[in-house]
């Protein structure tokens, strides 16, 4: 039963069989194998003797534990040495197509698999990373799973699956010029709740979904896991189809006209049920900033900490009091990248801000593109320029300090405002203090050296 | 993989939400440290004091705690990255069964693969569970029997709870999953033949670099 849900389409079109449990096998239709959790399912396949089961659907990139500057550390070279050379071997010896640094086509998993056209609608895709509802944004079918998963995939191209339940999360009214789709996200799981999504596959969908770009949609569903949704979805439309047309991976001519009458199907019936449905208007969310350690610790009401009910730990931690405005506040680093806001759009926004001024004194400033498309596109259009005459530092793609595995780090006790998707404590680096924001607002804040929030404007942006 | 029937043993109340997997095992120590060993990393934010010595407000750490093989834990335990790390972490501590209201889906999974058991129980039970928990204070045992679907309170008292049939046949199972997967090999080569002709455009990757 699909009961006429986007989700139960894609589930039903990917069931092999239900075992006598009631375990669905599923098939997967691509994977994306990263230089951590990808390199060490290799490994295991290695020391087991077997052989990848599909190798053409797997696509390999290093993107966590790759180093971002010029030169290594001893440190970083050590697990460069474990970690990249061994998802780079393994992938060749099992006949796994490999982007390393270099390829043209490196960079952040989630950036690379939709720029490359690698994730296509309608098709299931997993990888060993939480973020991997990123590819729901194309209408993928899209979920992160554990590294015994990985190699079970790696090993069968297949998973077993509890079927989720569905809820949908519909969105009336427009952004305001100056909110972002990174804004919307945060508010929404402000609203809902960082495990609303829990045991659920969550369709977006309504007029402000609509108006979003791809990468705005990339950006939201990214953070849907931070609200709980393993799978975040969205139906894929004529901008969807735009978007796919002639890149690397999408089939052309006759296939491609085939694909798209498919996927002009793959979208929810009007009359669908879904087990969940919530319906809010987006037209009065504000640019929004988060004050603790977990995403829906979040406010949009001028940087003001909540002055009831924020936990004693989370506010010790941030080193902030109930009730404090955010705004002000000094800030040691911002961070411009991850897999939530580092593709092509995410730095126009920024550089727009950005431009003709200088990052202020004190503030250490990164941007690190998401893929080496996005870095050689941003260079050619002078974005690099830009920030590089304001003091941002430009860096070599990759997951950077969203996750601080590279050694990529915020000094212990300092405060970064970053466009990453997590706010954990000691995520960024023992002790460090992260606030998320949009891209724009990270802007801000680096050109100011402390907390600021932009106003937004009345004006309606249906770019997003 | 370790299967997973019954245990006793003491628990431990841990209730702050939003657990996330980052603190259960940050990802430094994750990376380098062999996965025997991983227990000695576990919950590490909150465990250690910023000069290295136990942190003795951490539960785990407390005497009556130490040896705990049970985590009464808050909404929404195990959310965030997918490092199946945690679990191991956690393993690696000696827990064995961990009781949240809510848990985070990839970290739900990673537990059933690796044996062990996540108990998920509505706000009223777990709120009293809890308690019990805290009013033991280490002094007493705790039960849980998958096969029956229960907790045991040290008095005797059951909470029963919700699993999926197909969770816990394979938590009492202890089996690897590739090794039963490849029993339907045959039904995954049809299925994978009948969708080359229904959606030729997924499988036109086989004739790319």
């Amino acid at each position: 039963m699909s009961n006429g849900t986007l989700f139960g389409k894609l589930w039903n079109r990917h069931l092999i069989l239900t075992n006598p449990e009631g375990l669905d096998l599923i098939h997967v239709d691509r994977s994306l194998l990263t230089d951590l959790s990808g390199t060490v399912g290799l490994e295991e396949m290695e020391e087991d003797g077997r052989k990848v089961a599909n190798p053409a659907l797997h696509a390999a990139m290093p993107d966590h534990v790759i180093p971002t500057g010029r030169e290594d550390t001893p440190q970083q070279a050590k697990l460069r040495e474990r970690f990249v050379r061994n998802l780079d071997r393994l992938s060749v010896q099992q006949g796994i197509r490999h982007f390393g640094r270099g390829s043209g086509r490196q960079g952040i998993v989630h950036v690379v698999g939709l720029e490359q056209g690698f994730t296509l609608p309608g098709a299931t895709l997993v990888c060993g990373d939480s973020h991997t509802s990123t590819h729901g944004a194309v209408g993928a079918l899209a979920w992160g799973i554990g590294s015994t998963e990985v190699k079970h995939v790696l090993a069968t191209q297949t998973l077993w699956m509890k079927r989720p339940k569905t809820a949908r999360v519909w969105l009336d009214g427009s952004l305001k010029r100056g909110v972002f789709s990174k804004d919307l996200i945060l508010w929404l799981i402000g609203e809902l709740g960082a495990d609303f999504g829990r045991e659920h596959a969550v369709e977006f969908a309504g007029p402000a979904i609509d108006a979003l770009s791809i990468e705005a949609r990339a950006s939201l569903c990214n953070l849907g896991v931070e609200m709980g949704a393993r799978f975040a979805l969205i139906a894929p439309d004529e901008k969807t189809f735009a978007y796919h047309r002639g890149r690397p991976y999408v089939p052309d001519g006759e296939l491609w006209e085939s694909a798209l009458e498919d996927w002009r199907t793959l979208h929810s019936d009007v009359t669908a049920i879904f087990d969940k449905e919530v319906r809010l208007d987006v037209s009065d969310v504000t640019p929004q900033i988060t004050w603790g350690v977990s995403p829906e610790h979040v406010t949009g009401r001028g940087g003001a900490v909540p002055a009831e009910g924020a936990e004693s730990g989370a506010l010790d931690y941030m080193g902030l009091c109930a009730g404090q405005s955010l705004i002000g506040l000094p800030v040691d680093y911002v961070f411009i990248g991850s897999c939530a806001n580092s593709r092509i759009e995410d730095l126009r926004i920024a550089a727009d801000i950005v431009r003709g001024q200088q990052v202020a004194g004190g503030v250490t400033a990164w941007v690190v593109p998401g893929s080496e498309a996005v870095k050689q596109l941003a260079e050619a259009e002078g974005l690099a320029d830009i920030f590089i005459a304001a003091g941002f530092e430009w860096r070599e793609p990759g997951c950077s300090m969203c996750n601080a595995v590279n050694g990529d780090l915020v000094a212990p006790g300092k405060r970064a405002v970053s466009t990453s998707n997590r706010n954990f404590v000691g995520r960024q680096g023992p002790n460090a203090r992260t606030h998320l924001a949009s891209p724009a607002t990270a802007a801000l804040c680096a050109l100011a050296g402390e907390i600021r929030i932009a106003e937004p404007e009345a004006a309606i942006c249906p770019a997003g | 993989m370790q299967a997973f029937e019954t245990h006793t043993g003491l628990a431990a109340p841990f209730p702050v939400e939003n657990i996330d997997t980052d603190v259960i095992i940050p990802m430094g120590p994750l990376m380098m440290t062999p996965r025997a060993r991983l227990g000695e990393k576990a919950f590490l934010p909150l465990r250690f004091r910023e000069d290295g010595s136990d942190n003795p407000d951490f539960v785990l750490n407390r005497p009556e705690f130490r040896g705990a093989s049970i985590l009464i834990a808050g909404r929404n335990f195990g959310c965030g990255s997918s490092r199946e790390g945690a679990v191991h972490a956690l393993q690696g501590m000696g827990l064995r069964v961990i009781v949240a209201p809510t848990f985070g889906d990839i970290f739900y999974g990673n537990c059933i693969k690796n044996g062990v058991l996540p108990v998920q129980l509505d706000d009223t039970e777990h709120a009293r569970l809890m308690q019990v928990a805290i009013d033991a204070n280490g002094g007493a045992e705790f039960g849980a029997d998958l096969p029956r679907q229960v907790l045991t309170l040290p008095d005797g008292t059951e909470i029963p709870f919700d699993i999926d049939p197909g969770h816990k046949s394979r938590l009492l199972a202890g089996l690897d999953e590739i090794g039963i997967t490849e029993t339907y090999k045959d039904a995954i080569a049809a299925w994978q033949a009948a969708d080359r002709k229904a959606h030729p455009w997924i499988w036109a990757i086989e004739g790319s670099a």
